[in-house]
């Protein structure tokens, strides 16, 4: 096997599954010290997530998002990818595994192929894509996706050359001899330390029960097949076009559920978590490719559950021509001719209809990998009867084996920011396993030599990137590539795809070589989210990376002005021409190395922050722990068990214990931050004490500050004794409250203070916390009346079974509609003083009472009182709702914006208690990729103070908070000087030199007003 | 005019959260008219009285600048004050030379607030568009225009100065910030320093052209006698123009 590193088939990590949560977990390792070789089966990296057009609730770009991850893995000294691969066996122990890897034969030579696809070109054999999920063909040799790393064909296994031994054509038109057929199924042992599995899911089949119709009518397609469709890169370029005529479907139905939340034979109990949410984009999507576009939901509960869930799905529901049944359905029958589809449905209204859609799209449900049985074999794991891996009851990330981890959707339903903070987590446990080893057999990255091109004239080149069908299909790419040749100092512009896919990216690389560029645009999306990968790209092909500009012509045009493509095009040329303008002036700056501080502090004292700081602490870094109360545990030791029946108290006691005795673990209860100065690798936090002020120096910060429980005024809650919270009523079964231990009838009343205007969202934990205090009140008294009236029951994903169980112990569910609001009042019944909960019975369309003994409120869980002050002295944001916003809702769940600030537990959004340990675990993994290193960068983007001009007049200085700025002696008398390692680049101080003696640079005047200049574009001098 | 006007406008917007702001407006797929023309910026603070003034001078219809609202700027500086208060004395600058003061627009607009940035382009887009090319409802042709901007241009140093030392507002809360920009001590402070400095600017730029003498600098200018005779004594003092006795008249020193 090569190695990138040249360590041969050692390595630290095996990673086995390239999907999301492979590519963050090899990440993480790599950058945290381990050596990590990452294998997929499939022929490219990206997993399920590639196939994905948009992501929810941001409705991010799929593959925009995903392949700058592939350029990361295979620019990474030390992760090795092995795609087309297999893992064959596993011998050994934790520390100390034997893997036998096996690469299956691509029949191309990767290390002789350049990605030239001229084999593609003349192969005769047409197949059907297995990435376009065979709604459209490509050749027999292909290369598995536009964006595919290793941007390599392969040659599937129903080539002529292979099933009938003719042709060799592709063999014959490689002039690199990269065509292989003699190559064989290879065997590759390496020897790691532990096994990250994040094997993924696979999307429910409905071929094999013949689900609603699927396979037998042509234009019913599965929920993954339309997010092809919607593609750019899908089987019509972004055109949605039905299967059985290739024409536009104006009419689309929705079926949710399917293979879900069904005990039938062949389908799954458990609630696949993502569905009902991605059903809401794809509608979304098919607003926004067809306006006219009439879209019908057929829906159970619509399980909004997650952070922004609940707004994404009001903005669906709102479009015009968009409407949501609650009903079960069944695909009818095929219109002959039209080929149309009827859906036979129930309302309360109408009662039983029939409808006609051209096309009928199922939300398909996740399901185990495939092969699960044999892949837990091999790896000697066990799994759940659902046949995903089985794990630990409070640490999801631990399977069965010692020194094997799971993350992703493997351990079961999870979407993609769950997918990545497991992937953190499996690092920092495998962090903790495998502390001596850091750093041992992994390398630095190294760059080329800089070139000086300080004197040149500027050679500017501009890259003009389609982004699929999201720039493109709105602005004119190939205009905008000639319109830039026309710009004074370019020397080259060409147009890309996809200019952020790893091929595009190395072939970026090598341009600015051939062409010697000095000067780089690059016409795409914005500059927060790539401009890291260009800049990188440009010290790669050996220029200083200050020479790059972005000129973001997707989220600030073509996205904005889909209408207008003309003047979108103009726009886009005016961007182009700013961008240009300011690449002439742009200098050679240097970054600076500043010491990271290799401690951390974590914020909160609960589950979430205890479970992150002794990860740190385990894995050899100092953590300071910080509690506003004055113990350890925050909400959690109201919890006394979870929904699985784990104790949480004794796991509770077990972990404050391990907390207080590690030594490495610094414990400041009752105290209060006061201030926090310093930013990434260098913050400086002082805090108060009972008795005393401390300050405490640290490189990293986790906030953990957790949430509250909602004190609400409705349903007589504080007026009568009988009505509690659900974390009360659980409290008060555990301890034997003999009100409650005689209660005949307890309902339990859902949303109670949210999915409400005052606040927006769906506090997610709730559905499954009622279920659990109605399994435990059944199990204790399987004769009392327990009743939830309920909106739609969330309980997602696993816990779905839960849900059944109640209802199979006769658990009452009312529903009820926000207009129609439960009222709990204190009546008489048959002499005994009750609580009368009447709810409007929607289907009986009458008044239905319910007598209790005990109302139980599933209050609101809100954002902790101290999160506003908290995020105000750590600099950081909350969300619309209140809660600490992360820095991107899929791909950095638990990163902020801010460097060197990480975030996990209820401080982002309501969790449950395993939900919870996994992110503290991912935020533990993020703070090691930092504290592992011994230096962070600063940006070079820093002030300049010409002396000579400075007339010493401390304006600069009285702005310049960081204290970054001093009068200091000089030949030329005191003048005011920057310390640049103090120095944020805001650029205040330039405004107020009297003078103009100071530059922020990269930001100079000179570079601002060029582009100020190219907006306007002279038409006052050309009119 | 023929066609359909079409604002040029200019956002010079943080890169913290006006910037994240647009962009998710642009992921949201919110639409608005394609006006404006975007310069990203650390700070809000970055956007200098200058560079306004620069964007006035090459013809641009409006300028915005964008930053992240009041006590949530990324920096410590808390430089969206400084904004502010820039945004405040340069609408008074513009006024005061004849620009309609709407043509520059200051916004709070966070990282989260994609359909707040949409709303503030299509309200400002569309007001825009109904007030006119610049110049035009001002009564201002280019030519004169550009000599005001000029003279505006030249005293930004000073502006920086004084803002220095007497239109310092000490307390960092908008509520200080606003009373203090609406108050009548704002009012006569700008008066005495500020437009001052400015009539002595334009006296100044207009002897660029050539010398003039103070009856027809007055003229011109549209300024009273005493007006002139009062700058032209402070301009000779501080050794900018000088009397020329031969033709009667003064000009650049």
């Amino acid at each position: 096997m090569e190695s990138k590193a040249g360590t041969g088939n050692f390595a630290d990590v095996l990673v086995v599954g390239a999907g999301i949560s492979g590519i963050q977990a090899s990440l993480d390792l790599a950058s945290a010290g381990y050596k990590v070789i990452m294998v997929d089966k499939a022929p490219s990296i990206g997993g399920k997530m590639s196939q994905l057009d948009k992501t929810f609730p941001s409705n991010d770009c799929s593959m925009c998002i995903e392949s700058p991850k592939f350029n990361e893995c295979n620019r990474d000294p030390n992760i090795e990818m092995l795609t087309y691969t297999e893992v064959d066996k596993v011998e050994g122990k934790a520390g100390d595994f034997k893997v036998t890897l096996l690469k299956k034969p691509r029949y191309v030579d990767e290390g002789k192929c350049t990605g030239c696809t001229t084999c593609v070109t003349y192969c005769p054999v047409m197949i059907p894509d297995p990435f376009n999920q065979k709604l459209s063909d490509n050749k027999a040799i292909h290369i598995y996706f536009a964006q595919a790393t290793p941007l390599v064909p392969y040659i599937d296994e129903n080539c002529i050359h292979l099933t009938e031994d003719k042709c060799r054509i592709c063999a014959s038109v490689c002039k690199q001899n990269a065509i292989d057929f003699a190559m064989e199924p290879e065997k590759v042992e390496v020897k790691v330390g532990a096994i990250v599995m994040a094997a993924g899911y696979e999307t429910f089949d409905p071929g094999l029960r013949g689900d609603q119709g699927y396979g037998k009518f042509e234009n019913v397609i599965t929920s993954l097949d339309y997010e092809r469709l919607l593609c750019a890169t899908g089987p019509h370029e972004g055109e949605v076009l039905r299967p059985s005529d290739k024409k536009h479907p104006h009419k689309i139905a929705w079926i949710h559920c399917v293979g879900s939340r069904q005990v039938l034979p062949g389908g799954n109990s458990y609630c696949s978590s993502v569905c009902c949410t991605y059903i809401q984009k794809q509608v979304i999507l098919a607003k926004d490719h067809d306006d006219d576009a009439e879209c019908t939901i057929f829906h159970n509960d619509v399980r909004s559950y997650g952070k922004d869930f609940e707004r994404f799905y009001q903005r669906a529901a709102k479009l015009p021509g968009v409407k949501f049944v609650r009903s079960y359905v069944s695909v009818g029958r095929e219109i002959p001719g039209s080929k149309n589809v009827t859906i036979r449905y129930s309302t309360p209204d109408q009662g039983v209809m029939e409808e006609e859609f051209d096309m009928v799209v199922l939300g398909v449900g996740l399901n185990p990998p495939k092969n699960v049985k044999a892949l837990a074999e091999t790896f000697g794991i066990e799994l759940t009867d659902h046949g995903f891996c089985k794990v630990d009851p409070a640490n999801r990330i631990l399977t069965s084996r010692p020194g094997i981890f799971v993350s992703g959707a493997f351990q079961g339903p999870a979407d993609i920011p769950e997918a990545v903070y497991m992937a953190s987590g499996a690092g920092a446990q495998i962090g903790e396993m495998l502390a001596q080893r850091r750093g041992k057999l992994s390398v630095e990255r190294v760059y080329p030599e800089e070139r000086d091109v300080a004197q040149e004239e500027p050679k500017i080149g501009v890259y003009v990137c389609h982004c699929g069908a999201n720039i493109g299909r709105v602005v004119d790419v190939p205009g905008t590539v000639e319109y830039a040749k026309t710009l004074p100092n370019v020397v080259h512009a060409e147009e890309s795809l996809f200019i952020c896919s790893t091929e595009a990216a190395q072939k970026l690389s090598v341009s600015i070589r051939e062409k010697g560029l000095n000067r780089v645009v690059v016409a795409a999306c914005t500059p927060r989210t790539l401009e890291p990968l260009f800049r990188d790209t440009l010290r790669e092909a050996g220029i200083n990376q200050y020479y790059y500009d972005m000129a973001n012509i997707r989220e600030h045009c073509s996205w904005v002005h889909s209408k207008e493509p003309e003047k979108a095009t103009k726009k886009a040329h005016d961007i182009v021409r700013m961008s240009v303008a300011r690449a002439q002036h742009l200098e050679s700056l240097q970054e600076f190395k500043l010491p990271v501080d290799k401690r951390a502090l974590v914020v909160g004292g609960g589950l979430a922050g205890m479970t992150c700081a002794l990860s740190i602490a385990n894995q050899g870094y100092e953590v300071y722990l910080l509690e506003k109360e004055k113990d350890l545990g925050g909400v959690a030791r109201r919890i006394r068990s979870t929904i699985e029946g784990l104790d949480v108290q004794a796991y509770l006691r077990d972990l404050i214990a391990k907390v207080y005795r590690h030594p490495q673990v610094h414990v400041y209860a009752d105290c209060t931050v006061l201030s926090v100065d310093g930013f990434v690798g260098n913050f400086t936090t002082k805090v108060r004490t009972e008795r005393r002020q401390i300050e405490i120096k640290h490189g990293a910060t986790v906030i953990a500050t957790g949430a509250d429980e909602l004190k609400t005024e409705e349903y007589l809650y504080g007026q009568d004794q009988r009505v509690m919270t659900q974390l009360e009523l659980e409290e008060k079964i555990a301890d034997g409250d003999a009100a409650v231990e005689a209660a005949e009838s307890v309902v339990m009343i859902q949303c109670v203070g949210c999915r409400n205007e005052d606040r927006n969202y769906c506090a997610r934990i709730c559905c499954s916390h009622a279920l659990k205090n109605a399994l435990t009140i059944k199990a204790k008294n399987p004769a009392a009346e327990v009743s939830i009236i309920y909106r739609d029951m969330r309980s997602y994903g696993l816990n779905e079974n839960y849900y059944r169980a109640a209802a199979d112990k006769g658990v009452k569910f009312v529903r009820y509609e926000p207009e129609g609001k439960p009222v709990v009042e204190p009546a008489v019944e048959g002499g005994k003083p009750v609580l009368r909960v009447t709810v409007p019975d929607e289907i009986l369309g009458a008044k239905l009472a319910l007598d209790a003994d005990i109302v139980t409120l599933s209050v609101a869980t809100i954002p902790s009182a101290t999160s506003q002050a908290v995020a105000g002295m750590f600099k950081v944001a909350t969300g619309p709702d209140g809660f600490f916003q992360e820095a991107h809702v899929k791909l950095r769940p638990v990163d902020f914006s801010a460097e060197g600030i990480y975030l996990c537990g209820t401080a982002h959004y309501p969790k449950h208690f395993a939900e919870t340990i996994s992110q503290a675990y991912g935020a533990a993994g993020r703070v090691l990729t930092l504290l592992t290193k011994d230096t962070v960068t600063a940006s070079g983007s820093v002030i300049k103070i010409s002396q000579h001009d400075c007339v010493t007049c401390g304006a600069c200085i009285a702005a310049c908070t960081y204290g970054a700025i001093t009068f200091q002696d000089t030949p030329e008398g005191k003048k005011a000087t920057v310390n640049a390692v103090l120095c944020k680049g805001d650029g205040l101080c330039t405004t107020k030199c009297p003078k103009s003696a100071i530059t922020l640079q990269h930001y100079t005047d000179e570079e601002i007003l060029s582009q100020i200049d190219a907006a306007a574009d002279g038409h006052w001098a050309a009119e | 005019m023929s066609k359909e006007f079409e604002p040029r406008m200019l956002g010079i917007i943080c890169n913290w959260c006006c910037y994240g702001g647009a962009d998710l407006c642009g992921v949201s797929r919110f639409q608005y008219p394609p006006f404006i023309r975007l310069v990203r910026v650390m700070c809000s603070a970055k956007a200098d009285l200058s560079y306004v003034l620069r964007a006035f001078s090459k013809g641009l219809d409006a300028v915005f600048i964008g930053g992240c609202h009041l006590n949530d700027c990324h920096y410590v500086t808390n430089g969206n004050f400084d904004a502010l208060a820039m945004v405040n004395i340069c609408r008074k600058v513009l006024q005061h030379i004849g620009i309609d003061p709407m043509r520059l627009r200051l916004e709070w607009v966070s990282a989260g607030e994609g359909i707040r940035f949409a709303n503030i382009m299509n309200e400002y887009g569309g007001q825009i568009k109904e007030l006119g090319p610049l110049g035009e409802p001002e009564g201002l042709d280019r030519k004169e225009l550009l000599f005001r901007l000029e003279a505006a241009a030249k005293i930004v140093p000073y502006v920086r100065l004084v803002q220095m030392e007497r239109l310092r507002v000490t307390e960092r809360t908008e509520e200080a910030y606003n009373t203090f920009f609406a108050s009548e001590e704002f009012d006569r402070l700008f008066n005495e320093t500020i437009v001052e400095k400015l009539e002595m600017s334009r006296i100044v730029t207009l002897l660029g052209q050539r010398p003039f003498s103070t009856s027809e600098m007055s003229e011109r200018l549209n300024m009273s006698a005493s007006d002139v005779s009062r700058h032209v004594k402070a301009s000779s003092r501080h050794g900018l123009i000088r009397y020329d006795a031969n033709h009667g008249c003064y000009a650049l020193a």
